[in-house]
């Protein structure tokens, strides 16, 4: 969606451009729910038969069929899910008896974010030194090791350096926990601990990535007139890299963030069911395991719309972060 | 997609003709040297798996099970007495065809796609464009779950899955260059010149931007691995007994202290090929994109 927007010609005011935005974002936003509308009605199974279990009449049936609108028309019968959904009503899980807003969004949601939010913030914390060093010292053993690094936690199954992460320091030294939440909120000191490997295993795909893009943008930064004009000015070094420097760095970066949101999801994902966190990717595997279509629906809305979230709100970022589009757009 | 702005951006010159200059580009760059020796052995694997395999995939010898590594089964047993050497070799095969097979379907059905939309403009443009908007809208991953969930489990149904998250990227990346390929003097000469479309596409539009493709390609070919292997790691792939590396890890986890090598050899393997086929889509990035050549 980034790139869509920037692609557009230039000279739309920022007011324009955000209006623009919007309107495109709420375009997606319908196509999303006619996919996951149309993904629940041609999920395999009959949603009668599974409410009714292996004994049932066919009056029962028929009118069960009638109750829940299945004979009505399909774009009459997308309405009425799309109505019941926007209120929250997303019905009942068969398998837990539970109501699917509650655990999708109260329980499951929260989780997921946490363990994105610290994962990023570990990501940042590590990968944005390591790239304005690799980019300072160009060429240099540790700009080496920076790319190593990158390479290599790209590449690196976060799947795998889970167990491999269980099995170091959770099985052998014991020093964390190998699964289980705490929320943060309730006990901050459990709760991290509790965090601490899952974190570990979701940024580690990040921390190159990161610092990838901070080497490579530095580098870009570090040739442009206004440094040198810092430099002559005599301000010290560490105010030109992380003042002049790092303010431009931030746009790519926020870009990167935003891009890879879809990694970072998988990531979650798998970093959940490895860990055995009560998350959304987790909800969703139990879900697509036995076979329960509405709790997946509500997995892929969810996701879908926290992307779009995102997705927009980087866009918008830009005109903030880089004053020089505000003015003749891009 | 952090690929496709830098393809965006560095789409306007490109060099002229692709595939040789890209050949002696890249042989300059020994980063994707080393990514293509790697990715050639795990070919070299996967093709030649019956006859270089000690065992065969399946067999199940219950006397030898969980075993570590021995001159027997130089890689040990997994629970089942299986040899695990033999099922890492076994294992390429089904990694590198998940990946290929589901790049090339995504690519078959997205630059047509993305090709139409940026020649017709118009109504087909918008159309085609807003149903791209909502297929980047669902997270790959969870779009492939949801789809295994519908289609059921296997390796056929992976491939489609994979393919299906690889539209979205590859109609919107050719539309964007098919854009911009469209504004040149060349292409708008054909058309004055009464080229039939047909032929304005093939020989005029297409040339121009195999280069982004191949990049594009080239790194979805590592995601798709490792979203494949993911699914089968999560339960969601492909179906035991097949020598798969998720399945394997998956399998190996549950006895991580005891048999540590029963996940870590088809880890290390994943890990290895991921990284080769990094290295290599890099190095053709940095041969085919004139933007970052020089870099490294």
């Amino acid at each position: 969606m980034a790139t869509a927007t920037l692609a557009r010609p230039s000279g739309a005011p920022g007011f324009r451009r955000a209006l623009g935005g919007i309107a495109q974002t709420l375009l997606v936003l319908w196509v999303v729910s006619v996919v996951s509308f149309l993904f629940l009605k041609f999920s395999p199974g009959d949603p009668v038969t599974v409410m009714l279990g292996s004994d049932f009449s066919k009056d029962s049936y028929d009118k069960l069929y009638r109750d829940l609108g299945l004979d009505l028309p399909l774009p009459t019968q997308y309405w009425h899910w799309l109505s019941r959904f926007v209120q929250g009503d997303w019905g009942t899980s068969y398998v837990s008896q539970q109501n699917i807003f509650e655990q999708a969004v109260l329980q499951a949601l929260p989780v997921t974010l946490t363990l994105a939010g610290v994962s990023l913030l570990i990501a940042l914390a590590v990968g944005i030194p390591l790239g304005v060093l690799a980019a300072v010292r160009r060429n240099s053993w540790i700009d080496l090791a920076a790319s190593a690094v990158a390479i290599g936690g790209n590449a690196f199954p976060s799947f795998y350096l889970g167990v491999v992460l269980i099995w170091i320091f959770g099985v052998s030294l014991g020093w964390f926990p190998t699964m289980g939440f705490v929320a943060p909120w309730e006990d901050f000191g459990q709760g991290m601990w509790h965090l601490a490997l899952p974190a570990l295993t979701l940024g580690a795909w990040y921390v190159g990535l990161i610092a990838a893009v901070t080497r490579s943008s530095l580098l870009e930064v570090l040739e442009q007139p206004y440094m040198a004009a810092a430099r002559a000015r005599g301000e010290p070094e560490w105010r030109v890299i992380w003042v002049h420097g790092m303010r431009n760095v931030a746009m790519p970066l926020v870009t990167v963030i935003g891009l890879q949101l879809g990694g970072m999801l998988r990531g979650a994902v798998m970093t959940e069911v490895v860990f055995t966190l009560p998350g959304l990717g987790m909800m969703i595997t139990n879900a697509v395991q036995t076979r329960e279509y509405i709790v997946v629906q509500a997995g892929i809305m969810i996701t879908a719309l926290l992307f779009i979230l995102v997705n927009f709100l980087v866009d918008q970022t830009y005109s903030i972060l880089d004053p020089r589009l505000r003015r003749h757009g891009r | 997609m952090a690929a496709e702005t830098l393809i965006d951006g560095a789409a306007t010159e490109r060099p002229r003709n692709g595939l040789l200059r890209a050949w002696t580009l890249l042989s300059a760059q020994r980063k994707a040297m080393a990514g293509g020796a790697i990715v050639l052995a795990f070919v070299f694997m996967a093709v030649f798996a019956p006859l270089i395999a000690p065992y065969a995939p399946t067999e199940q010898n219950v006397m030898d099970a969980m075993q570590g590594p021995s001159m027997a089964h130089w890689a040990g047993t997994d629970s089942f007495g299986q040899d695990i050497l033999s099922r890492v070799f076994y294992g390429a095969r089904s990694a590198l065809w998940i990946g290929f097979a589901s790049v090339a379907l995504g690519l078959a059905v997205g630059v047509p796609l993305g090709v139409l939309a940026g020649l017709r403009g118009g109504r087909t443009e918008w159309g085609i464009m807003r149903l791209v908007d909502g297929l980047l809208a669902f997270p790959e991953l969870i779009m492939a779950m949801a789809f295994m969930a519908v289609l059921g489990l296997g390796m056929a149904n992976v491939i489609y899955a994979l393919a299906l998250s690889f539209v979205g990227p590859f109609a919107r990346m050719v539309r964007a260059d098919v854009l911009q390929v469209k504004a040149r003097p060349f292409v708008e000469a054909a058309r004055l010149m009464g080229v039939p479309e047909r032929d304005v596409v093939l020989r005029h539009v297409l040339p121009n931007i195999i280069s982004p493709i191949l990049i594009q390609a080239g790194m979805r070919v590592s995601i798709a691995i490792l979203l494949g292997s993911g699914l089968s790691f999560l339960g969601l792939g492909v179906v035991p007994p097949t020598p798969d590396w998720g399945l394997m890890i998956a399998e190996g986890r549950g006895f991580i202290s005891m048999a540590p090598w029963m996940s870590g050899m088809p880890g290390i393997a994943l890990a290895v090929l991921l990284i080769g086929l990094n290295l290599l889509a890099e190095g053709l990035r940095d041969a085919l994109d004139p933007k970052t050549r020089g870099d490294r």
